[in-house]
């Protein structure tokens, strides 16, 4: 039997221990959320504001380079510092995760990256996904669900990934003039895996009028998100029956407000989280009181988490879902011991070595999902010989690198695992040939691997 | 009719009886697996352009959908000519090793998601089941439809799982990256741990068995330098992830294996594409110049390599010199036991009139009927058993001059 503050940490955390002071229960949980956000603030990362220099001075460096190919310092520098701004992004992540009390918080933020993934095309914007998650993320995530969708479809890190910036209205002055025109990405993908889902009744035309509707939008390293009049396709836009017309920004904020209070974007969305927080088939009960809390509340991102976790099936014993590689890696980093800022102070070659290359090859390259639709959910993406092989080498291997003393194995079992930890584990731990072996079975059994 | 003409393929074949017999001496009943012959499918992610990679330069209308996607074309037969970045395989073409199909697609329409569109072609069903709900994949059922079989006759290779081979039928995964060394005590102790959770019991014992069977390489490998240094289009040159897992599917097709998956990503070019699409084509290339190299030349000469994407893209470029997600698309297939030298497949015309949707390259066949007969050639089985149990509801049509 696990008890309820044990499964929050497990199922809504990064797992046990539990921080000092963290909430256990669904109102105190709700509660830190609605709150400030204290763990960026312990460990802050750059958004948009200190990238945009960087990009700058990339693209100077650039066009040194093309005047005087053999005049590379200027970009190699500022490749150099956004190598930096990148690294600390992902290192405050990790700490951010391992220090805070408030763990539904980070798990949270992960879930939404996730549903907004974007991958950098080049050195200098390794800086921009990192960036949407400061701007566009963690200001709305207890927010509303229309102004995440809106900071994030705007953000220069999507506009760039999804190719809006090369998106023109063909029947735009500079469309015409250059004959440059659409580029479906950003619009499909918005309509498919931001808000409705795929299982949607819209069609291609609704596809293309988004795209029209999109145009206009860019993103330069001097301004960030932008609107240029002279590429938006001029004339009205019908997206889902509704007519966008008027100039500028406001008709595209108008129209993904509207699509986020679409009662199809309710139940994808709510769907979503609880394939993520409980199960991979989860309870159609538990979807549908996610998604009617969205809606009753315009689209109040709290409400839906408050439906998430009143819902019994939500606090089911059964742990069904799998860690992903970095809760995986995170989990035992904090059974281990580790803190923020042991992440904050690791080399940068141990790091890669023992933790980033790891997760890849655990299936999970930190930063690198294969598309826009983020990391896959089922146990069995995840749970397969060569993933479960890489977490067993992992286990064995690692911890011992990365803390003085391993701790003794029965009590490092109920550290990591509280009451999760069964007796036939507890049995054969007790059996292991060396502590490094009996930490080893502890992190790849079943009981730490699965939430 | 004029601008459309039979290619050799599924619509002309009918009448043209191949020269080789189909390797019908194996006996599936009485347990001897799959024979000699050696089936490689790779699935591209992301919708590979099979316009641009096999473009039908000669024709009229090419020209004026695609003006900056022409460059540095290779003739390869009738209208048809290969992009520069899979030149290094011109060599193959020459010697019948390399082929391509055109115009074809999965039953999926419309949607245009990749990630439905790869659930579909993983899955090998029709438009009547819905996305995720069919539980193996068509790859995996040829391997239940085959009695007396070992798991490892069949290896999804790489990180990720590939539904394409997931299912009850014995197949294996594995990525060479993964070492794990474990005391005889640990093992025994995991095994005991693992008792109750059948898939933690399955995918442990599988690892287990298999680092202990292929310790190869080491999770300390160096990873692949960046790919920053320009090369010219279709030069041969080492990717290091690429090398790694060739070279392990290579070992395993010559011990026991006969079947390999796997999945390369990195084809959806929604912009410059005449540079985006160079890299993910250098990679192709590779695959198949390293397999030909590593299997040698006996299993080589018995393997069929099929490499196949969720849906091809719009046949008229987009405004940013990419493509955006279309219907119709080309299929590679390469390997010492195909029939190559051809582009395969009706081609339907790319006058406005002929598109799909007023938009993309009209599909002429499915990619099932390709793969099925290109099973049906390898390993002799039943076409009810193809149309049935592996691919549900598929036409295969009437036999193309696919396998020697």
């Amino acid at each position: 039997m696990i008890d309820r503050p044990s499964l929050a940490a497990i199922r809504f955390g990064f797992g046990l221990p539990l921080p000092e002071g963290a909430p256990v229960e669904p109102a105190m949980m709700l509660a830190a959320l609605a709150g400030p956000d204290l763990a960026a603030f312990d460990f802050p990362a750059s958004g948009l504001a200190d990238v945009l220099p960087v990009l700058q001075a990339a693209q100077a460096g650039r066009m040194a380079m093309r005047a005087a190919p053999e005049d590379r310092a200027a970009y190699a520098a500022a490749a150099r510092e956004a190598a930096k701004i990148a690294d600390i992004a992902t290192r405050s992540q990790f700490a951010r995760a391992l220090d805070s009390p408030d763990g539904f918080r980070e798990r949270l933020v992960r879930f939404w990256a996730d549903h907004f993934t974007t991958k950098p095309r080049n050195r200098p914007e390794t800086t921009l996904p990192g960036a949407l998650i400061e701007d566009a993320i963690r200001p709305h995530v207890a927010g509303r669900f229309g102004d995440m969708l809106e900071a994030a479809v705007l953000h220069p890190a999507m506009l760039a990934y999804l190719d809006q910036v090369a998106s023109v209205g063909p029947g735009s002055r500079f469309g015409k003039r250059r004959g440059r025109g659409l580029n479906e990405n950003l619009a499909r993908e918005v309509l498919e895996l931001h808000t409705l889902g795929v299982g949607a009744g819209y069609g291609q035309s609704d596809v293309r009028e988004m795209a029209e509707l999109l145009t206009g939008l860019d993103a330069t390293a001097a301004e960030g998100a932008l609107f240029r009049r002279e590429r938006a396709e001029p004339g009205p836009e019908t997206v889902l029956g509704k007519t966008y017309s008027g100039e500028g920004m406001a008709p595209i904020r108008a129209a993904l407000q509207d699509l986020a209070q679409r009662p199809e974007t309710a139940l994808h969305l709510a769907r979503k989280l609880a394939v993520h927080f409980v199960a991979d088939d989860p309870d159609p009960d538990l979807v549908g009181a996610i998604a009617a809390a969205y809606r009753q509340s315009g689209g109040g991102l709290l409400a839906a988490y408050e439906a998430l976790l009143a819902h019994p099936a939500a606090w089911v014993q059964t742990l069904g879902k799998a860690r992903q590689p970095l809760d995986f890696t995170l989990a035992a980093l904090r059974a281990l011991g580790w803190r923020g800022r042991d992440v904050m102070a690791f080399g940068a070659r141990p790091l890669r070595r023992f933790i980033l290359r790891p997760m890849a090859v655990m299936g999970q390259e930190w930063g690198r999902p294969n598309g826009p639709d983020g990391w896959p959910e089922s146990v069995e993406s995840w749970i397969t010989p060569q993933g479960l092989g890489a977490r067993i080498a992992w286990a064995m291997e690692v911890p011992d690198r990365l803390v003085k003393t391993l701790p003794d194995p029965e009590d490092f079992a109920r550290t990591a695992l509280g009451p999760a930890a069964d007796a036939r584990l507890l049995w054969a731990v007790a059996r292991a040939e060396t502590r490094r072996e009996g930490v080893g079975l502890v992190l790849a059994s079943p009981a730490f691997n699965r939430r | 009719m004029d601008r459309r003409f039979f290619l050799r393929g599924l619509a002309g074949a009918a009448c043209s009886v191949t020269a080789a017999p189909l390797l019908t001496s194996v006996t599936f009943a009485q347990g001897a697996g799959l024979g000699e012959n050696r089936l490689v499918v790779v699935i591209l992610r992301g919708g590979m352009d099979g316009l641009d990679v096999v473009r039908p330069l000669d024709l009229p209308d090419f020209a004026r959908w695609r003006p900056s996607l022409s460059e540095g074309s290779l003739p390869l037969v009738g209208p048809f000519a290969l992009h520069p970045g899979l030149s290094g395989l011109s060599g193959l073409w020459r010697a019948g090793e390399l082929g391509f199909v055109h115009a074809t697609s999965t039953p999926y329409r419309d949607k245009r998601s990749h990630f439905d569109g790869q659930i579909l072609l993983e899955a090998g069903t029709g438009m009547d089941v819905e996305a995720g709900a069919s539980r193996d994949g068509w790859l995996n059922r040829m391997l239940q439809a085959v009695p007396g079989l070992r798991a490892d006759t069949a290896y999804a290779i790489g990180r990720e799982a590939l539904p394409l081979l997931a299912g009850q039928g014995p197949s294996r995964s594995w990525t060479p990256e993964v070492k794990l060394t474990l005391s005889a005590q640990s093992q025994l102790l995991l095994d005991h741990i693992y008792h109750e959770d059948a898939l933690f019991r399955d995918s442990g014992a599988e690892a287990m068995a298999l680092s202990e069977a292929l310790s190869l390489a080491q999770m300390d490998a160096p990873e692949a330098p960046a790919q920053d240094q320009a090369a010219m289009p279709g030069e041969d040159r080492p990717h290091p992830d690429i090398d790694r897992l060739v070279d392990f599917a290579a070992l395993r097709l010559r011990a026991e294996t006969r079947i390999a998956a796997f999945s390369l990503n990195g084809w959806d070019t929604h912009r410059g594409q005449r540079a985006a699409l160079n890299r993910p084509l250098s990679r192709l290339q590779r695959v198949v110049l390293r397999l030909r190299a590593q299997a040698g030349a006996e299993v080589w000469g018995r393997t069929v390599l099929i490499a196949m994407t969720e849906f091809g893209r719009t046949v008229r470029e987009n405004g940013s010199g990419g493509t955006d997600h279309g219907t119709g698309g080309a299929m590679l297939l390469a390997g010492g036991a195909l029939r190559g030298g051809q582009v395969l497949g009706a081609w339907p015309g790319l006058a406005e009139a002929d598109l799909y949707a007023g938009r993309d390259l009209m599909p002429t066949s499915d990619v099932r009927a390709w793969a099925a007969w290109a099973m049906r050639g390898l390993y002799g089985l039943d076409r009810a058993v193809l149309e049935g149990a592996v691919f549900p509801g598929l036409d295969m049509g009437a036999r193309p001059a696919l396998i020697l």
